[in-house]
């Protein structure tokens, strides 16, 4: 699984590479920080825009058709997703059954709308709550500096060298499969990232002409923090919220898959996937349409993601679009 | 600062991780609420078991005393006894090393050079078909998560075309290199899904170099654009691919366990699967360990590397 920076040399100054991947998404986040300073993009059509970047239409399009699957979901289903029909077990998509029936005779297309319920509810809370406290810890300890700062990084440091997945697997281990845990797991991953990217973000910032007057003026850190720091780091938020989006939905769903996270028979589309794969050779639709939903979720993040951060680097100047 | 000061002073740091790492790896499974014990024993064991469970694993002692028994153990080699086999973590766990390391090496070897490839294709062609092509595949390749590639890929080549076999099931004594077509699929899945990071990040590097000043004088003194590219910009463009191998090495740790789950590969994800759902707190606390330091040394040697070969970074 990779992070998908937009904009960005590089060139990793420091060798630390414990953590050079979010060196790197920061290298983006910065550029796309400092993009605020050039001028507006002002009034542009729509078709403007998706000529600027398709990458950003598409992206939003994808998002936007998932979030109507989430929002009419429950009034458009044909049938409860535990309704059984044993007599139509197994049976391929048909008009009665718009995706087939799984092994009980459950209506697939309804399990699959039901899923993205499940699925995207929980990816969307752990990258809010994940983002939203990486976004805090990494804004205070950049802001803040010294010692701190230094103690809180090297923590960060040491649940970095944890490729995602397994610290979410360890997590999972000692919390015990549920939905809820599942979102804390995530959450947890997420954490140092975020503030990692968030502090490189900061540390770029706080320095200049603006920040320095709020402080001659005697505001408090908090008051500087998130009247002045906050609103000029909201692009790299933007763009940190939609690709950790992709990857809470990957994480979820491939825990869901090893069997660890959400667990039967609530109906989460790596869980489906997982189910469905007894059934491969004679009912393959069992598989394929969940992983579609889950390829066009994180398609839909992944493409929304990279779209914003070029867009604001492209107002920054650069001609990497 | 010389090469010398700038190993010792990483080594010190990865060290310094590897023991924060050992501190959360211990701090996650044994300190946080769901006791070890009763994890075993599931959610309606009687108390009196729990208790008989604690103390027969020694978890009545106090934490920073087993901490520091685990680790010393751990280092010795001592690596404790599964609670679910009965038998030693140790050698379990280096055989199944072993076979993810094939799985790994051969994916590194076609993995790593294909990407580079691409992006420094795309970095030369940015902006034009090709580049974006590129861009669409390795997108689509890395967004659709391990598991559903591995799947598809079974459909297509084990059940219609039937020319590979769909899981990895092998007899105990089999070593790996007998069974090639058996890793096919796998390799293959793990290439997919680590194509995107490694090519958009060298093509942005190559984007980067190509308008650079040295490559303006280069051809202004009148080399052929052949000679530009290799000799003058793909030098500097394949530095941070360095680190970025080094990164790639931990993403695909994550990405073993669940191509191993989906092909049924006996390797150290799938045994890390075993160990998660059985509860099993030796053989978890191990194999996680040992993957995070086996990413910590990939890192160290990554920095070393790159700063043998760019001493700008060294100060």
């Amino acid at each position: 699984m990779s992070t998908l920076p937009s904009a960005g040399t590089d060139t990793p100054a420091l060798a630390t590479a414990t953590a050079a991947s979010e060196a790197i998404a920061a290298t983006a986040a910065s550029a796309a920080a400092s993009a605020f300073a050039a001028p507006p993009l002002g009034r542009r059509s729509f078709f403007a825009l998706l000529r600027k970047s398709p990458d950003l239409v598409v992206g939003a399009a994808l998002l936007l058709l998932h979030l109507t699957l989430i929002i009419l979901g429950p009034f458009a289903t044909p049938y409860p997703y535990t309704e059984f029909h044993m007599t139509d077990a197994l049976k391929p998509p048909s008009w009665q059954y718009l995706f087939g029936t799984d092994q009980f005779g459950r209506d697939v297309f309804s399990r699959v709308v039901y899923g993205a319920h499940g699925t995207l509810l929980l990816s969307t809370a752990a990258t809010a709550l994940g983002v939203g406290l990486g976004v805090s810890i990494g804004m205070a300890v950049g802001y803040r500096g010294g010692r701190v700062d230094e103690f809180v990084m090297r923590i960060m440091d040491g649940m970095l060298s944890f490729p995602s997945l397994l610290l979410a697997m360890l997590i999972m281990s000692s919390l015990g499969p549920s939905r809820l845990n599942v979102i804390i797991a995530i959450m947890i991953v997420f954490v140092p990232r975020s503030t990692r990217v968030l502090r490189s973000v900061t540390l770029g910032l706080k320095n200049l002409e603006f920040v320095e007057a709020a402080k001659v003026r005697g505001e408090s850190a908090f008051w500087v923090i998130t009247r002045e720091l906050l609103p000029n780091a909201l692009g790299p938020i933007v763009v940190e919220l939609a690709i950790r989006l992709s990857f809470a939905i990957l994480l979820s769903t491939s825990l869901g898959f090893i069997g660890i996270g959400v667990q039967p028979p609530e109906p989460d589309w790596g869980l489906m996937v997982s189910e469905g794969r007894q059934y491969l050779q004679t009912a393959p639709w069992l598989m394929l349409f969940p992983a579609l939903a889950i390829s066009t979720a994180v398609i839909g993040a992944n493409l929304f993601g990279d779209g914003i951060g070029a867009l604001l680097a492209y107002r920054g100047g650069r001609n990497d679009l | 600062m010389s090469l010398g000061v700038f190993i010792i002073r990483r080594l010190l740091f990865s060290l310094l991780v590897l023991l924060i790492v050992s501190v959360v790896v211990f701090v996650v499974v044994q300190v946080l609420p769901g006791d070890v014990a009763s994890m075993i024993l599931g959610t309606d064991a009687l108390p009196e078991d729990v208790e008989t469970m604690r103390e027969k694993l020694g978890l009545n002692r106090p934490a920073h005393i087993r901490y520091l028994e685990w680790i010393a153990g751990a280092v010795r080699g001592d690596w404790g006894t599964s609670l679910r086999l009965n038998q030693p973590v140790a050698p379990l766990i280096m055989t199944r090393l072993a076979n993810s390391s094939v799985l790994a090496a051969l994916t590194l070897i076609i993995a790593v050079p294909l990407a580079v490839g691409l992006g420094i294709y795309a970095g030369l062609r940015q902006g034009r078909i090709a580049d974006r092509t590129i861009a669409l595949v390795t997108l689509i390749g890395t967004s659709l998560p391990e598991f559903v590639w591995g799947n598809l890929l079974i459909i297509i080549f084990a059940f219609w075309l039937q020319w590979l076999p769909p899981s990895s099931l092998m007899d105990a004594g089999d070593s790996m290199f007998a069974h090639f077509k058996l890793l096919i699929l796998p390799v293959l899945t793990l290439t997919l899904v680590m194509l995107a990071y490694t090519s958009r990040m060298t093509r942005t590097s190559m984007i980067d170099v190509m308008e650079r000043n040295f490559i303006r004088t280069a051809r202004l003194k009148g080399i052929g654009e052949r000679k530009v590219i290799f000799r003058h910009a793909l030098p500097n463009a394949l530095l941070p691919t360095i680190t970025i191998v080094a990164m790639n090495i931990g993403w695909l740790m994550g990405s073993l366990v669940i191509v191993e789950t989906v092909f049924s590969y006996p390797g150290l994800g799938r045994t890390m699967v075993f160990a998660v759902s059985n509860r099993d707190v030796p053989m978890l606390q191990m194999t996680v360990l040992l993957t995070a330091g086996i990413y910590c040394l990939a890192n160290l040697i990554a920095d070393i590397l790159y700063a043998y070969l760019n001493p700008r970074v060294r100060y």
